[in-house]
């Protein structure tokens, strides 16, 4: 299979989650299109490997879900923690560091 | 002298215990802390007789001891020692400062009896006596200065006492203050004169800046500067001109504390310095006339004040500014007058510590009243202070064999003495003394009798003077039996001068330009002249009760010849100018312009500050969008420079 295709559904996960992330109010939805641009890149960092034959990119696809792992932990606590102070989850009322 | 010199400090200690138990013990101390303080000044007074003593039975050349204290601080090869310097000088002003100063201990507590603040007046009172003696112990300029800065805080906290309660508080306070900040000036003289001294000599005691080393060396210039300096200083603390001024705002502290200031203590201390300083003024000719000058000055300028004042205390403040400008005259006629100049201080403090407790005891006596058109004919209420006061003014008067006429007549005599090169100087300076004892004649017999004489009362209604308890009349008569005999015991044959001659050096002998006698004979017809003249006015004539329009002179002289006027036209008011100049300087040019950095700054940040939203999303597209920008950019660099 021509593996341009896969560089094309890459690019079209990470179109979805960063339009999901400019355009979603909810911060649990807002995540979610973080974590799709996340696997997007995944998905790219991957097939190239695969199309240079060098397992660099595998490698660095690991240390994105490792970091990715992590930044779930935080980023949810960090909702969760807002949802109880505001009884709300949306990211447009979370503004007092405007300038 | 070196086995009871361990005593030395104990002269300061006393009273600076006694004054630091009176002010922290607070109330709890008010029933017994005025004798507290008489003990205190007397313990001191005990321990100048016993080193006194000790000091006779030594040579004369052994009696200058330097006695070492303690390191007060030590850095890399400056060490400042505190130490105690005992000597022919130091050890007649302890005399006189222990002995007066605890006499005026002693007349206070009854002075005082009805003031609910007696404690802390006599915490003060201790305060300045261990400040005086620690200025005349001190064996090095630092040392001193902390005596003299002491002294004058305890004047201002003396001066101002009365500050609450009464009619006159604020006007006391003012005249506290009056004093501080006029003092403050000379301060300023005493503290270049170190930093000048300290810049030739690298030291501050006496033993090592006024040795001839130190002085030998000395450019004519530096020694000049210096010389003025210590009388710039000299002046704030003496009241000499033009520092003169607060001397009779002065008087608005209780009675005892201007018999402290005037006889014992804080104004004498000008004098001490230029004695102690005599090295440094002899290697500078042009600081010894000035020194001169301003004692002639100063001499005049109180006797003519003295002339108009009503008030009994006014006119003996100007009294003793008059005086004091006799000793400067002295002490600046280089070793002929030192002797004299401190003699003359020495029969000052006994006769004008009793003139001053006289007169508070004739205040105490007519109610607190103190202008004099309202006495009059008080010897027959109040004989002891008559006589005692009377031994005082004819002391003053310079009548022999009464101790002014020893101690004054020695410096007209050294007044008269000419000096090479400047004939003129014999013939003005000693007219002026001489002139100055007959204005003294006339404004002490006039005082004297318009208080005692008179035929007929001037009181106000309700009064009934009597003489106050023994507590007040002894010291009296302790000090009118000093001013009567003191100068009679230490000057016939030259004791006294023989006796400072370790400190002062020996005086060559000069012969006068008149022959003595001609002086003494010419100074005394003048001096009986104008008491005669005072008494035919003051004592045959009536005294209106209500004071004559006067002369020019006579308006001039009842405002002090205008000297606040004076200072306030030529230095209160340029120096409100300019401080005015400064602070709109400061506020429109130096604050103005710098503020315009940080407003530019603030702008700017301003311009930025609208890109924060605090909208995630909007953050997250700006990211999106540049990410875009880069990309587009980067394709159309690298994309097309590779389709080439």
């Amino acid at each position: 299979m021509d593996i341009t295709n896969y560089v094309v559904l890459a690019a079209v996960l990470f179109a979805i989650g960063a339009t999901t992330v400019l355009l979603r109010r909810n911060a649990i939805v807002v995540f979610m299109g973080v974590e799709l641009m996340l696997n997007a890149t995944n998905l790219a960092f991957v097939t190239f490997a695969r199309m240079h034959g060098d397992l660099t990119g595998q490698v660095l696809a690991f240390f994105v879900m490792v970091v990715a792992a992590a930044e779930v932990v935080v980023g949810l606590a960090i909702i969760v923690t807002i949802f109880r102070t505001r009884r709300s989850a949306s990211v447009d009322d979370v503004n007092l560091l405007k300038g | 002298m070196n086995e009871v010199i361990g005593l030395a400090p104990w002269l300061v200690g006393f009273p600076l215990i006694g004054a630091a138990i009176l002010l922290l013990g607070g109330r709890a101390t008010d029933r017994w802390g005025h004798w507290l303080g008489v003990a205190a000044s007397a313990a001191s007074g005990a321990v100048a007789f016993i080193l006194m003593f000790r000091m006779i039975g030594t040579p004369a050349e052994d009696r200058s001891v330097d006695h070492h204290l303690w390191t007060w601080l030590s850095a890399g090869n400056l060490d400042v020692d505190l130490g105690i310097r005992l000597d022919p000088l130091s050890m007649t002003f302890v005399m006189l400062v222990t002995f007066v100063g605890t006499l005026i201990h002693i007349y206070s507590v009854a002075y005082m009896d009805h003031d609910p603040d007696r404690r802390r007046f006599f915490a003060y009172l201790n305060l300045f006596v261990a400040a005086m003696l620690t200025l005349v112990l001190a064996n090095s300029y630092l040392l001193l200065f902390v005596g003299w800065e002491g002294v004058g805080l305890a004047s201002y906290l003396l001066i101002g006492f009365w500050d609450t309660g009464r009619p006159s508080a604020r006007e006391n306070a003012v005249a506290a203050k009056k004093a501080f900040v006029m003092n403050r000036i000379g301060d300023m003289g005493l503290i270049a004169a170190m930093a000048l001294l300290f810049a030739h000599a690298g030291a501050l005691d006496f033993g090592t800046a006024l040795s001839e080393d130190s002085v030998g060396t000395m450019s004519q210039a530096t020694a000049t500067a210096i010389g003025l300096c210590l009388l710039l200083a000299a002046c704030g603390k003496s009241a000499q001109f033009p520092l003169q001024a607060w001397l009779g705002d002065a008087m608005a502290g209780p009675t005892p504390v201007s018999a402290l200031i005037h006889a014992a203590t804080m104004v004498t201390a000008g004098v001490y310095l230029m004695v102690r300083s005599g090295a440094i003024l002899e290697a500078a000719p042009t600081a010894q006339l000035v020194v001169v000058l301003v004692g002639a000055v100063t001499l005049l300028f109180g006797a003519i004040v003295g002339c108009a004042k009503d008030d009994i205390k006014k006119a003996l403040a100007a009294s003793t500014m008059s005086q004091i400008g006799y000793m400067m005259l002295a002490a600046g006629l280089g070793p002929a007058g030192y002797a004299f100049a401190i003699f003359h201080l020495l029969t000052h403090g006994f006769f004008k510590a009793g003139l001053f407790l006289g007169a508070g005891s004739v205040m105490h006596a007519m109610g607190d009243q103190t202008d004099m058109r309202r006495f009059g004919g008080l010897s027959r209420f109040l004989p002891i202070t008559w006589i005692t006061m009377g031994l005082g003014w004819l002391a003053i008067l310079g009548i022999p064999p009464f101790s002014g006429f020893w101690s004054k007549d020695g410096i007209i005599e050294a007044a008269f003495i000419p000096v090479e090169g400047q004939p003129w100087r014999a013939w003005v300076f000693g007219t002026v003394a001489v002139l100055g004892a007959a204005i003294t004649a006339f404004y002490m017999t006039r005082l004297f009798f318009m208080t005692f004489g008179g035929r007929r009362p001037r009181w106000t209604e309700n009064q009934h003077p009597h003489e106050g308890s023994p507590l007040m009349w002894w010291p009296l008569v302790f000090l009118g039996v000093g001013s009567a005999a003191l100068g009679l015991v230490l000057g016939i044959g030259g004791t006294f001068t023989t006796w400072l001659e370790p400190v002062t050096g020996h005086a060559e002998h000069h012969e006068p330009v008149l022959p003595v006698p001609v002086i003494i004979t010419a100074t005394l017809v003048v001096v009986v002249l104008g008491a005669l003249l005072a008494f035919r006015m003051y004592a045959v004539n009536l005294v209106p009760e209500e004071a004559p329009r006067g002369s020019v002179l006579t308006r001039a002289a009842r405002k002090d010849l205008y000297q606040d006027a004076a200072n306030e036209t030529l230095v209160m008011k340029p120096g409100y100018g300019l401080a005015r100049v400064v602070q709109v300087g400061d506020r429109d040019v130096v604050d103005r312009g710098w503020s315009v950095l940080p407003q530019a700054v603030s702008w700017f940040g301003g311009v930025f500050r609208k890109a924060q939203t605090g909208y995630v999303r909007s953050y997250a597209a700006g990211m999106a969008g540049g990410v875009l920008v880069i990309a587009v950019v980067v394709w159309l660099v690298v994309g097309l420079g590779g389709a080439q």
